[in-house]
């Protein structure tokens, strides 16, 4: 019995090893699109291509010579952190640069969808942006609360807008439909991780440091100048 | 007869000692375990909530030395530790062929995480926690494996 005693310690860490991890890996699954799906009997309202054309969240022209395209998560911290970091590369490179958003909610954050549908909300009132900036601003607030509804209002509130039809928008199907649209054109082009940028179409890797960002931008700029 | 009970007296003793020195590279294995395929998991999900408000962190945990031919670096961690765990319980119950192992496995993880330190300092810039405990880990395993003349 002794003899095979250690090999049953191995055995057994190997399975309760890959156990856990399989359990954590499908706990902490971005969320998919069944998962963000509306209820069984409700009916999406708005095709994505549609909305896709419709609703771009895009700051600069579109003639620009770098277009750096971000996938994010409004839960997610180095999200919010990278989020200045963008608003300054804005300014320094003016209409140079556009700037795209993406919605990518993952699982592991719990009120990310309900972040995304709220600035999608937002956005149906022509004004996504100022939103967008509220949430990674007021991120360290309402991430830790039970219910955003009433602090994602009270933003829609503060900027202006329609509160009910802010609050009709941001549960509806049409804007659930985006966000998961979204989510999957993002798991279609690799994106895993948040924030993940891409410059031109082409993924950035590495630290997203200001200092990087900045150099692939520079990279970009050089690529198109040149003959 | 007292030449003999002082001898078997020192082996179990020897015995002993054995058994405890390789129960912690064990238990040291089994922490790295669990941290390395925490990091592999985060890696395949995009989770960043490992990171807390670090960019520096998803910088590390998101850059191109976290996969390794698309397999997660961290993974990687997770095979050389549960190998470490594996031989430490072998060599614990007397097979002396895993102990070399131990030593060699032991040996391979100092220069890699010595490899992953530098990639961190000296390229991204940057450090995560996890990886840094890791690399800990890795120190203390190597520096039983080179204080206790048994393993070695």
């Amino acid at each position: 019995m002794k003899r095979y005693l250690p090999f049953a310690i191995i055995v057994a860490v190997a399975v309760v090893t890959i156990g856990v991890g399989a359990m954590l890996y499908r706990a902490k699954m971005r969320v998919s699109p069944s998962a963000a799906a509306p209820p069984a009997g409700t009916a999406s309202t708005a095709p994505a291509d549609s909305q896709e054309k419709e609703s771009l969240h895009a700051r600069g022209p579109a003639t620009a010579p770098v277009t750096l395209e971000e996938f994010g998560d409004f839960q997610c911290p180095p999200c919010a952190t990278v989020s200045g970091v963008i608003d300054k590369l804005e300014k320094d490179y003016g209409p140079r640069l556009r700037v795209i958003f993406r919605e990518f909610p993952l699982a592991m954050h719990s009120h990310a969808v309900e972040a995304a549908m709220a600035a999608e909300a937002a956005g149906l009132q022509g004004h996504f942006w100022e939103m967008h900036d509220m949430l990674y601003q007021y991120q360290a607030v309402w991430s830790k609360v039970s219910d955003v509804s009433h602090f994602f209002s009270a933003y829609a509130e503060s900027l202006g807008l329609d509160v009910e039809r802010f609050k009709a928008d941001s549960q509806s199907d049409a804007v659930r439909a985006r966000v998961i649209s979204e989510g999957d054109l993002g798991v279609s082009r690799g994106v895993k991780n948040t924030p993940t940028f891409f410059i031109n179409g082409t993924q950035l890797r590495g630290a997203f440091t200001p200092e990087n960002l900045r150099a692939a931008i520079d990279a970009a700029l050089a690529g198109k100048q040149s003959p | 007869m007292a030449k003999n009970s002082a001898k078997g007296t020192a082996r179990n003793a020897g015995e002993r000692w054995r058994v405890i020195v390789y129960s912690v590279t064990a238990l040291i294995a089994l922490v790295g375990l669990a941290d390395a395929t925490f990091l592999t998991v985060a890696h395949l999900t995009g989770d960043d909530a490992v990171c807390g408000s670090s960019a520096g962190c998803s910088a590390v945990l998101g850059s191109a030395y976290a996969a390794v031919a698309g397999i997660p670096t961290a993974a990687f961690g997770a095979l050389a530790y549960f190998v470490v765990f594996s031989t430490s319980v072998l060599a614990s119950f007397g097979y002396a062929r895993a102990r070399t192992l131990l030593a060699l496995v032991v040996a391979v993880m100092f220069a890699a995480t010595l490899g992953l330190l530098y990639v961190q300092a000296f390229v991204l810039h940057a450090f995560c926690p996890f990886c840094l405990l890791s690399a800990a880990l890795t120190f203390l395993l190597a520096g039983i494996v080179v204080a206790t003349p048994s393993i070695r």
